[in-house]
């Protein structure tokens, strides 16, 4: 109880919440509230906003219902930014850990090697792999996935390399456990709070790769994205700002959200951190 | 002691009760505490974790945390009511006319600055003396607390310096402008004892001196006896006994007064049977362990933690390794578990050469020597059940979960605990309380020799009398050896059959406990002897 208690201190993370909680209903109830294919070009194009009660948010260039898009967008977005998280913490879990907890030449070479991928821009490393591997769902979540773990796998590393030296992963020595069963049973466990926040963060900044993807037509062709919709809409900016706006809106609430959310676990998991002298 | 006029208190706390915030295990930090400081007394605040000791040194300096509130009373200084200033007026107090010096001198300097800069800050913060000015008054400062060399140590950062020094640079800071009172919240605590002696001898003839009131807190009998004029000890909260040094020592009124006096172990070592001679379980041959810092430029640095260290222990016997922060005793208690890996020499378990063997194989072997560590705050997993804890070493060495969760309970029983709390989680428990895991912990898997590094150092006098008995019973019981890492003398003489001295990585002198106490051969150990704390008034 104390947790959501030190969570809801931070009324930043309760805004948040409230609008990723929005978000998540819009995706789930996209097949209900729009049940057709949000490509079908269902009236006139460039219908301004609220002209017609059937398109509150208005159509894009082709005719296509902003709303539908929108919800059915929601549902790309957050699966994309989930996915592609845990693919990155899949990655960067398991490295940060082994190098901390072996250290010496292993660290060494594991730190290079998550330099070489922190060296290279990470947006031109995800349009090249994207390029490569033909705009797919798969491909986009493996994409972003690669060009996001680094910062996981230094997080770790020096949440185990401080760790490691606590008494009671040494009382686990003395008792005989196995370096594996030490690693997963007595130290990612401590780690988890740290790990939760960062993760948190990077399925917003997830969330903007994928809109930079597909504002540049490197989303999957057969799903469509509030990325995407931004960018069908920039040649008309002028004229039909509604087509461009409120996906940009959306896509910015929603990682603002993640991202006053994330602070405010921060905040609950870290509470010898939370700011003010206690 | 220097006579204490009728003269006006410096420094007068009437009624003062401090709260806690709403959730705390009770409501008051410190409750209805009065008390009083004559100007070159010395009052010791005596009392255990918990008890508000330094709470009440927190709250004349206006540093309580923003949780606990003073709910009544008046902290009068020379007069003045403290607790109704406002913070720019308290700023201009502290300093001035309350000096404070804390626990840990590693991190109460700020490493960044030269010392002689961060002296001069406190002139500067009270708008004092010229800049020529300041630069000689540090050096007087920096030489009557007696630093060597202080024209040198000005210009050096903290870094370079010795935890002794360091403390003296913070004496010297509280002093530097001349406070009537002096708050001194366990200032030696993380010192060793030689230059903990050092300090306290400092400070008495800077009072004498300088007729300054040292308000003194502390949880160490020892050092209250070698300094305090006046002696009030705090229980939970409260004040339970008030009075000069000598009534409270040598005549307790209070039960709890008594029970902590008694508690103190004394430098006396009690009769042991004699250890039947028998071939050693562990026998520890020039062992070696050199520490090298990589530098940039030029030589590396390096430091022998063990060097050419040798000693056997037998079934049932206690061996005491005996030190200060440094020489060394706790890297040979961590090489004999093969925690740290030795350069050289020979560790055998009985027959089982215990250095020879291959990362597999001594993981095997692991259960055959076990160790209780120091925080007990630290060597518990924080996610893990006391049940879990216990039972994990069994389950590695191929017992069921079941079974080794049986065990436990019995374990938990053997140490003083009931058998129910194997369902609960460290933070529930207090620290002796969890110590006493610790050493379930460590049983749980049979070992033939146990290494306690300093088992008991974190824990307060009365709860250490505990675990010290405890150790023993079960060592009676279980016929154990045990090789004990500490630097109290006191529970070296308690628990220990043999001492071994360490200096420097080396053992400088070994012999049994009672022989070693009355006619220490070895310079140094002369040295640490006489500096215990309290020692003319705890036994000789």
């Amino acid at each position: 109880m104390n947790f959501f208690k030190r969570f809801a201190r931070n009324r930043g993370a309760l805004i948040g919440l409230a609008i990723l909680l929005a978000v998540v209903a819009f995706a789930l109830l996209a097949p209900t509230l729009y049940p057709q294919s949000p490509w079908r070009m269902v009236g006139r194009p460039f219908m301004a906003p609220l002209a017609l009660d059937r398109f509150p948010l208005g159509t894009d260039t082709l005719g296509r219902d902003i709303a539908s898009g929108m919800v059915h967008g929601a549902r790309v977005s957050l699966m994309i930014g989930v996915v592609s998280t845990i693919v990155s913490l899949l990655i960067g879990v398991p490295l940060g850990a082994v190098a901390g907890y072996a250290g010496g030449f292993v660290d060494d070479a594991l730190m290079r090697f998550t330099e070489f991928f922190q060296t290279i821009p990470s947006f031109a490393l995800a349009i090249v792999m994207v390029a490569i591997l033909q705009p797919q769902l798969g491909s986009i979540v493996l994409a972003i996935g690669i060009v996001s773990w680094p910062p996981v796998a230094r997080l770790v590393r020096g949440e185990v390399l401080s760790l490691r030296t606590r008494e009671y992963v040494q009382a686990a020595v003395t008792i005989g456990q196995s370096t594996p069963r030490i690693i997963f049973s007595q130290i990612l466990p401590n780690t988890i709070a740290p790990i939760i926040v960062l993760g948190s963060l990077m399925i917003g900044s997830a969330i903007l790769l994928e809109s930079s993807l597909s504002f540049l037509g490197l989303g999957d062709p057969n799903l469509m994205s509030w990325g995407y919709m931004v960018g069908a809409g920039r040649t008309r900016l002028i004229d039909a700002w509604w087509i461009s706006f409120f996906p940009g809106l959306a896509i910015f609430l929603t990682v603002l959200a993640l991202n006053l959310a994330g602070e405010g676990l921060n905040d609950a998991l870290n509470p010898r951190l939370a700011r003010g002298r206690e | 002691m220097a006579d204490v006029s009728k003269a006006e208190p410096v420094l007068s706390i009437e009624n003062l009760t401090l709260a806690l915030p709403p959730l705390a295990d009770r409501a008051h930090a410190v409750e209805n505490v009065s008390l009083s400081i004559a100007p070159g007394e010395t009052l010791c605040i005596v009392g255990e974790s918990g008890s508000g000791k330094s709470m009440i040194a927190h709250a004349v300096m206006g540093l309580l945390p923003k949780a606990v509130k003073p709910k009544g009373g008046a902290i009068k200084l020379a007069g003045r009511d403290l607790l109704s200033l406002d913070e720019a007026a308290m700023q201009d107090v502290r300093g001035r006319e309350i000096g404070m010096i804390f626990q840990e001198p590693m991190t109460s300097l700020n490493p960044v600055m030269r010392i002689e800069d961060q002296i001069f800050e406190t002139f500067e913060a009270h708008g004092l003396l010229a800049k020529s000015e300041r630069r000689a008054r540090t050096l007087a400062l920096l030489t009557e607390v007696g630093l060597p060399d202080p024209a040198r140590l000005a210009k050096a950062y903290p870094h370079e310096l010795s935890g002794g020094q360091r403390q003296r640079v913070m004496i010297a800071m509280a002093l530097a402008l001349e406070p009537k009172l002096l708050i001194a919240d366990e200032p030696t605590t993380a010192l060793d004892v030689t230059t903990q002696a050092q300090i306290l001898k400092l400070l008495d003839n800077l009072r004498q001196k300088h007729g300054t009131a040292v308000l003194f807190i502390t949880h160490d009998f020892g050092v209250v006896a070698e300094i305090a004029d006046r002696i009030a000890v705090l229980q939970q909260g409260k004040l339970v006994e008030q009075g000069t040094a000598d009534q409270v020592l040598s005549n307790p009124q209070h039960d709890y007064t008594k029970r902590l006096l008694a508690a103190v172990p004394s430098l006396i070592p009690p009769q042991r049977p004699a250890i039947v001679e028998s071939k050693p379980v562990l026998s520890v041959t020039d062992l070696g362990k050199v520490y090298r810092k990589r530098s940039f430029f030029g030589a590396a640095r390096e430091v022998k933690a063990a060097d050419n260290v040798s000693f056997t222990l037998a079934k049932g016997e206690t061996l005491g390794l005996v030190g200060e922060s440094g020489s060394g005793k706790s890297t040979v208690g961590r090489c004999c578990l093969r925690l740290i890996e030795p350069d050289g020499g020979r560790i055998m378990l009985g027959d089982l050469v215990l250095s020879d063997l291959g990362k597999s194989a001594l993981r095997q072997h692991r259960k055959r020597i076990q160790m209780i560590f120091q925080d007990p705050f630290a060597s518990l997993n924080p996610r893990q059940t006391v049940g879990r804890i216990i039972s994990d070493g069994p389950v590695a060495h191929g017992t069921s979960r079941k079974d080794a969760l049986a065990r436990a309970k019995e374990l938990l029983e053997l140490v003083g605990l009931s058998a129910n709390a194997v369902d609960r989680y460290p933070h529930e428990f207090s620290g002796g309380q969890r110590q006493r895991v610790g050493i379930a912990r460590a049983l749980a898997l049979e070992p033939d020799v146990l290494v306690a590094d300093e088992a008991v150092s974190a824990l307060d006098v009365s709860v250490q009398a505990q675990i010290l008995t405890l150790i023993k019973e079960i060592q009676q019981r279980l016929g154990l050896a045990i090789l004990f890492v500490t630097h109290d003398l006191r529970v070296a003489a308690q628990i220990c059959d043999r001492i071994a001295v360490m200096q420097r990585g080396r053992i400088v002198e070994t012999g049994p406990t009672a022989a070693l106490f009355a006619a220490p051969q070895h310079a140094y150990t002369q040295a640490l002897l006489a500096a215990v704390p309290g020692g003319a008034r705890f036994g000789h």
